[in-house]
C-alpha cells in the first residue's frame, strides 16, 4: 500500500482539494509550482542555509536514560523543543515564507489556535520583512496573551476570529476569507498538515526534516537507521506528519500517533478525532473530522490548544483507516503527568501537546531492545501557566 | 425542461433571492418562499445552514449560525418543503456546503431534492471536477441542475470547461469577495460582465455577491441574464416582518 500522496493529491481516499471556486486559482497556483520551486537549488540552499543557522538545527536526537531506565526500553527525544521560537512549527513556516517570496507574494496571513504557528508565521515575516495578518479566535486572544504580545512585537497584527465558536476553526475561516478577499497579492501559509491539496503534501515535506535527521541521527548512535517506534502527537497533525515522513513506506518501523482525550473520549470534552470523527470535509480536505449527524462542525476540546482541532489531516486519515499508524488517545490528567515526569527525570519542561506523546508507556509496553524516538515537539514555556495552574506550583 | 431552463428561457432579467433557511425563525422557510414568489422573485435560493460557512461574509454567517440554534437540520428543511409544489411553482434551489450533504448521503439528498421538486444545487465547495468524475450522474438521475461558480480571477480555459458542464446557468461572482462585502459596482466589474457577456458562453449568465438595491441590480443585469441577492435580504428580513417582503422587492424592482 501507499501511504503518501497520489498524483490527485489523495492519501488514499482522503485530501482533495475542496474550495470554493474563489480560492481556485491561488490554490491552483500553488499546486502547480510548489514542487517545482522546492526543487529548485538555490531555494533548497536558502532553505537548509536559514534552518541550519536561523532555527539552529539539526535538532538533536537525545537519548533519555532515566526515562529509558524507568520504562524499561530506550527512549530517544528528538528535541524540536530547542528550535528557534520553541517548536518544529518554524520549520513550515521558513519554507512556506520563501514559497510566498517565489510566487511574488508580498502579504502574509495565517491561523492560530495557541498561538505557536501565529509567532512562528511572524518571526519569519519579520526575517524577511513582510507584512503579517495572523487570524485568532477571540477565546484564544483572551487565554494565550503571552503570544498575542510576542506576535505584536514581532510586527504582525493580530485580527480577532469573531465568527462561530470564536477559536481555531474560526480562525482557519477568516484567513480562508481574507484569501478569497485578497488573491493576487497574498499567500496564505496555514500551520499544519490541513487544508485543500497541495498544503498537506507541502507542509509534511517542510516538515520531513525531522524524519530525515532521526535517520542519520540514529545511525550514529545505534548503527541503524530504523527506529522500532516513531511516536508523535496529532492535532492537525504536522510534528507527526515530519516525524513519520521518511518511515511512511517502511512498515517495519511502526508509527503511533498520539490524540488528544480530553477530559476522557466519551466525556463530550475531546480532541480525539479518530474515535470520535467519521469522514467529511473540513477546510478544504476530506478527512476524518469531529461532526455532528447533520453534518455540521463540532468544537473539540483538550487542555492542550495545539490538539484541539476538530479534524486531522489526510495524511494521518489515511494512516488511521489503513492501519498503518496505531492511535492512542491520552487524557488531560496523564499528559500533565507525564509532563511533570519529563521535567524531573530529564529537566526537560514539554509542551502540553508533546506530553501527550510521553504519556503513552501506561497503555503501551516496549520491549527492552526497543528503540523508541518520541517527536519532543515544542517546549513548554507557553504552558507554565497552565503547569502552574494545574499543580498549584 | 426543468424550471430552470424554461424560466431562463424567459424574455427579462431575473431577480433571484437567497436566505438562509430556519431564519430568522426555524419554521419561517416557507413563509418566506410564498411571499418570495407573490412579490414578483422569478427564482429562489433556499441556503442550508452550515457551522463553517468560508465563502460568507458577516451577514449570512450570522443567518446560518443563528438558523442553526434554532434548530434547523438537513432533515427538518427536507420536511419543511414537503408540500411546497402545491404553492409555489418558481425555480427552487439548495444552496449549501458540501459536507451536510456527504454527511445525508449525495443520493438520499438528490432523490429528496427530486422528490420535493427542487430543480438545481449549488454547492460553493464541492469542485468542478470531483462532481463531474462522482456526482454528475446521480444528479441527472434525479433531474437536478447543479450550478457552478465563476470569478474575475477564473481562466478562460476553466469558464469554457464550468460552460461546457453547465445546462441551467452560471453563477458569475461579482468580485474577489465573500458575501455581502461590496458597495456598488466600478468599472473593474462592468468590465468584467463584459468581458463574460463577449465570450457567449452557451449558459446564461447570473450575477451574485455585491448586489443589494436597485441600482446594483440593474448594472449587474445590464450585461448579464440575472441577478441573485442575499445578505441585503437577510439584513431586511432581521428588521422586518415577512409580509413586508413584498416592499423589499419592489424597491429592488422599483
Amino acid at each position: 500500500m501507499n501511504y503518501n500522496i497520489n498524483n490527485k493529491g489523495y492519501y488514499g481516499e482522503f485530501g482533495g482539494a475542496y474550495i470554493p471556486e474563489m480560492l481556485y486559482p491561488n490554490v491552483e497556483e500553488l499546486r502547480q509550482n510548489y514542487l517545482k520551486v522546492m526543487a529548485e537549488p538555490s531555494f533548497k540552499k536558502e532553505f537548509d542555509q536559514l534552518l541550519k543557522d536561523y532555527v539552529g538545527r539539526p535538532s538533536p536526537l537525545y537519548f533519555a536514560k532515566r526515562l529509558s531506565e524507568k520504562y524499561k526500553t530506550k527512549i530517544y527525544l528528538k528535541r524540536e523543543d530547542l528550535n528557534h521560537t520553541g517548536a518544529h512549527k518554524v520549520n513550515n513556516t521558513i519554507g512556506q515564507i520563501l514559497m510566498a517570496q517565489r510566487l511574488g507574494k508580498t502579504r502574509i496571513i495565517a491561523e492560530t489556535g495557541a498561538g505557536q504557528h501565529g509567532v512562528a508565521t511572524a518571526t519569519v515575516c519579520a526575517l524577511m520583512g513582510m507584512e503579517c495578518i495572523v487570524y485568532m479566535g477571540e477565546i484564544d486572544i483572551a487565554r494565550q496573551a503571552p503570544n498575542v504580545a510576542r506576535m505584536k512585537m514581532l510586527g504582525a497584527e493580530v485580527r480577532p476570529a469573531l465568527s462561530g465558536s470564536r477559536t481555531l476553526k474560526d480562525a482557519t475561516n477568516e484567513a480562508i476569507r481574507d484569501w478569497i478577499n485578497n488573491p493576487v497579492d497574498t499567500h496564505y501559509i496555514i500551520g499544519s498538515v490541513v487544508g485543500p491539496h497541495p498544503y498537506p503534501d507541502m507542509v509534511a515535506r517542510f516538515q520531513a526534516v525531522v524524519s530525515e535527521e532521526i535517520q542519520w541521527q540514529l545511525k550514529e548512535k545505534e548503527g541503524t537507521d530504523k527506529p522500532n517506534y516513531i511516536v508523535a502527537c496529532v492535532g492537525g497533525g504536522s510534528n507527526a506528519a515530519g516525524a513519520f515522513y521518511h518511515y511512511l513506506e517502511d512498515t517495519n518501523v511502526k508509527l503511533i500517533a498520539v490524540e488528544a482525550a480530553g477530559k476522557g473520549v466519551n466525556s463530550g470534552e475531546s480532541a480525539a478525532t479518530s474515535v470520535l470523527g467519521r469522514e467529511g470535509i473540513i477546510h478544504g480536505s476530506k478527512t476524518l473530522l469531529m461532526q455532528t449527524n447533520d453534518g455540521q462542525i463540532t468544537e473539540p476540546y483538550s487542555i492542550s490548544a495545539g490538539l484541539d482541532y476538530p479534524g486531522v489531516g489526510p495524511m494521518h486519515a489515511h494512516l488511521y483507516k489503513s492501519g498503518r499508524a496505531e492511535f492512542i488517545s491520552i487524557t488531560d490528567d496523564e499528559a500533565m503527568t507525564a509532563g511533570l515526569e519529563l521535567s524531573q527525570l530529564e529537566g526537560i519542561i514539554p509542551a502540553i501537546e508533546t506530553s501527550h506523546s510521553l504519556a503513552i508507556f501506561d497503555q503501551k509496553k516496549f520491549k527492552e531492545n526497543d528503540i523508541v524516538v518520541i517527536n519532543l515537539s515544542g517546549r513548554g514555556d507557553k504552558d507554565l501557566q497552565n503547569y502552574i495552574d494545574y499543580f498549584k506550583l | 425542461m426543468n424550471r430552470i431552463q424554461s424560466k431562463l428561457q424567459e424574455d427579462k432579467k431575473l431577480l433571484s433571492i437567497y436566505f438562509s433557511a430556519g431564519y430568522p425563525n426555524l419554521n419561517d422557510t416557507v413563509s418566506i418562499i410564498q411571499n418570495l414568489e407573490k412579490s414578483g422573485v422569478d427564482m429562489i435560493e433556499i441556503g442550508l445552514p452550515f457551522s463553517d460557512p468560508l465563502a460568507d461574509g458577516p451577514t449570512i454567517q450570522a443567518s446560518s449560525t443563528q438558523a442553526l440554534e434554532n434548530g434547523m437540520t438537513t432533515q427538518i428543511l427536507f420536511d419543511q418543503l414537503k408540500d411546497i409544489r402545491n404553492s409555489v411553482s418558481i425555480p427552487l434551489i439548495i444552496m449549501g456546503y458540501f459536507n451536510p450533504m456527504l454527511q445525508y448521503g449525495v443520493e438520499d439528498f438528490c432523490k429528496q431534492c427530486q422528490e420535493i421538486g427542487i430543480d438545481g444545487l449549488i454547492i460553493p465547495d464541492l469542485p468542478v471536477d470531483v462532481f463531474n468524475e462522482q456526482y454528475k450522474t446521480i444528479f441527472d438521475k434525479y433531474g437536478l441542475i447543479n450550478v457552478f461558480l465563476i470569478t474575475p480571477q477564473t481562466s478562460v480555459e476553466r469558464i469554457q470547461f464550468i460552460d461546457s458542464l453547465s445546462n441551467g446557468f452560471i453563477y458569475m461572482v461579482s468580485s474577489a469577495s465573500v458575501t455581502g462585502s461590496s458597495s456598488g459596482f466600478g468599472d473593474e466589474q462592468t468590465s468584467y460582465f463584459k468581458r463574460i457577456a463577449n465570450m457567449k458562453l452557451k449558459n446564461p449568465q447570473i450575477v451574485g455577491f455585491g448586489i443589494s438595491d436597485h441600482k446594483t441590480f440593474k448594472q449587474a443585469t445590464q450585461y448579464a441574464k440575472g441577478a441573485i441577492i442575499g445578505s441585503a435580504f437577510i439584513k431586511y428580513l432581521s428588521k422586518h416582518n415577512l409580509d413586508a417582503i413584498e416592499d423589499f422587492i419592489l424597491n429592488i424592482k422599483n
